[in-house]
């Protein structure tokens, strides 16, 4: 009753006030109603959440425009669309208009200055927003950059730009550990690893140039094994990217590694990218129990020799094969504090931990201060997954794929498996 | 005398033909093989396929309830356990990206075995795979 009442005043608040650009958002958030069970989710107290759409299939990156309407980037089409649109026009939070175009599959999106830049698996396009936040030339968006490679594994092209006219293109190595033969028992590693002339790493392009390649861009950053996540910190302008780290080692070296060295090992990363990093994959890979790098197998180490060059340490590291899918840098107000400017990563979950139950189906936390993680990761958002202990990926109901921030500070969180968009916010006591 | 002979003699031939077929035109499923069967699949490829078979989505496809695996030719699958598999292929609806190892190390018999294994484990049941079968394909593939 009491909840009812003050729900109303809100409501009625938002009505009268007009004026106020910030507060009136921040209130028109707290007349949008949580779902009553959170969607399913566990979060820390005084967040809520809800589902905005569902059942939109493979669901991987997501955007969120000025006006609070959600652009979905899926990997298989839906209706014949591979970008959804996603409206909201009585203003409880749910969308109700869900419209596609787009005749491409892919995983990256994103809205800047006026654009929206969405991926294929292939190529990059972008699309001019109106001031609606609404893409008006649906079928005819402007190809930023073509041919990029792209042989099924890792091929997700995820997106991000910085404010100076760039985009940077994660290219995810098609191959586990760069081997003669990938992922056959034995198998040595190639030297030099010719991947890596195309592939496993990030790339930079400009973000208003049209039909650039390979020959136009830049190898920003390499060694990086597939990156499915990145974002860049506008606070310290700096380019940061979640590492997915190889699989497989006890299967293809059982003389050094035993099942639960496999389930535990390589620490999936998160990194500080300056221009000209090297992290090291496939040469070398971080063991977080160790807290170093370690020569991989396939360049004759033995899980315990390290490399004889240096490279990139890992900014965060965290346990290993939990597919770190999406980097996102909040820098709204709704949330606490401590959140501000933080980072939060889409954790889709492992699926190479056997014998050991499979971890990660969660949205993770990292407080930062200026640009550094000022403490350890948390879990943030728990639950997707929808069962106490993972022992298979059939019994996963979501997995978290996709982050963006709403104009109000909301969190949305894309799930790839069963199409869902969450809504998170942070509605106090 | 004459009838009990003759009756004696379907006998014998239904249950010879029993013993390599059954009612579905299957061959006969071993314990031993499938305990064999089993070993084989957690050493090498329970990690993508999963405890129960259910794969991983969109990445490694499952074998449970898979029409390629309960397919009557058993041909493919047996080129795919020696060959492996990098192909783009859509496999009943969808597309997995992961690359599949060949595993042309196995014997004729642990091949049969483990494809026994699968055939016939969860909700699976569409009879054995031989090594001879598995020798035959192999030559082919040659």
């Amino acid at each position: 009753m009491n909840k009812s009442i003050s729900l109303l005043f809100l409501v009625s608040i938002v009505a009268c006030d007009s004026s106020a650009g910030d507060t009136l958002q921040l209130r028109k958030t707290a007349a949008i109603l949580p779902d009553s069970n959170n969607a399913g989710l566990k979060l820390p107290a005084g967040f809520s959440a809800f589902k905005v759409a569902e059942k939109l299939g493979q669901a991987r990156h997501i955007a969120v425009n000025q006006q609070g309407d959600v652009y979905v980037k899926l990997e298989r089409k839906l209706n014949g669309n591979g970008i959804i649109y996603l409206r909201d026009l009585d203003k409880d939070g749910r969308a109700e208009n869900v419209s596609g175009f787009g005749n491409y599959i892919g995983t990256g999106i994103a809205i800047h200055k006026g654009y929206l830049y969405a991926s294929s698996d292939d190529d990059v396009y972008r699309y001019k927003l109106n001031d609606k936040g609404e893409v008006e030339n649906k079928e005819v968006p402007e190809k930023i950059i073509g041919g990029l490679i792209n042989r099924r594994q890792h091929a997700s092209k995820s997106i991000t730009l910085d404010n100076n006219g760039n985009i940077y293109v994660n290219i995810g190595a098609y191959s586990n550990s760069c081997q003669e033969k990938d992922r056959q028992p034995g198998s040595m590693g190639m030297n030099p690893c010719p991947i890596l002339d195309s592939a496993g790493g990030v790339w930079q392009f400009k973000a208003n140039v049209l039909n650039q390649t390979y020959a136009n861009g830049v190898r920003y950053a390499t060694g990086l094994r597939n990156v499915v996540g990145l974002d860049w910190n506008s606070q310290t302008n700096k380019l940061f990217v979640t590492q997915h780290g190889r699989d497989q080692l006890n299967n293809l070296f059982p003389q050094y590694y035993d099942d639960k060295a496999n389930a535990e090992l390589p620490a999936e990363t998160m990194y500080e990218i300056n221009p000209g990093d090297n992290a090291g994959w496939p040469y070398a890979y971080f063991d977080n129990q160790q807290n170093k790098l370690i020569l991989a197998p396939e360049y004759g180490g033995d899980g315990k020799k390290e490399p004889s060059v240096s490279y990139k340490f890992p900014t965060m590291a965290f346990p290993a094969h939990m597919a770190p899918n999406a980097l996102l840098f909040y820098t709204g107000n709704q949330f606490p504090a401590r959140y501000k400017n933080g980072a939060f990563i889409a954790f889709h979950g492992s699926w190479n931990r056997f014998p050991l139950p499979q971890e990660g189906f969660y949205v993770a936390f990292i407080p930062f201060e200026n640009g550094k993680p000022s403490g350890k990761w948390e879990v943030f958002a728990n639950g997707f997954s929808g069962v106490e202990v993972v022992n298979n990926l059939r019994s996963v109901a979501h997995r978290p794929c996709g982050l963006a921030q709403g104009p109000d500070g909301s969190l949305y969180v894309s799930d790839d498996n069963k199409g869902t968009i969450f809504r998170i916010m942070y509605q106090g006591n | 005398m004459n009838h009990l002979f003759r009756n004696y003699a379907v006998f014998l031939f239904t249950a010879t033909l029993l013993m390599t077929m059954n009612a579905k035109g299957q061959s006969p499923v071993s314990d031993a093989s499938m305990q064999r069967g089993k070993t084989i699949y957690v050493q090498r490829c329970i990690a993508c396929h999963q405890p129960d078979g259910g794969g991983v989505p969109h990445m490694n496809p499952p074998l449970d309830g898979a029409s390629a695996v309960k397919a009557k030719d058993k041909f493919r699958l047996i080129q795919v356990i020696l060959k492996g598999m990098t192909d783009r292929v859509e496999i009943d609806g969808e597309f997995y990206s992961n690359n599949m190892a060949p595993h042309a190390d196995l014997t004729d018999q642990q091949v049969a075995d483990v494809l026994t294994y699968i055939r016939n484990n969860w909700s699976n049941k569409a009879g054995a795979v031989t090594p001879a079968e598995v020798k035959a394909a192999r030559a082919k593939l040659k």
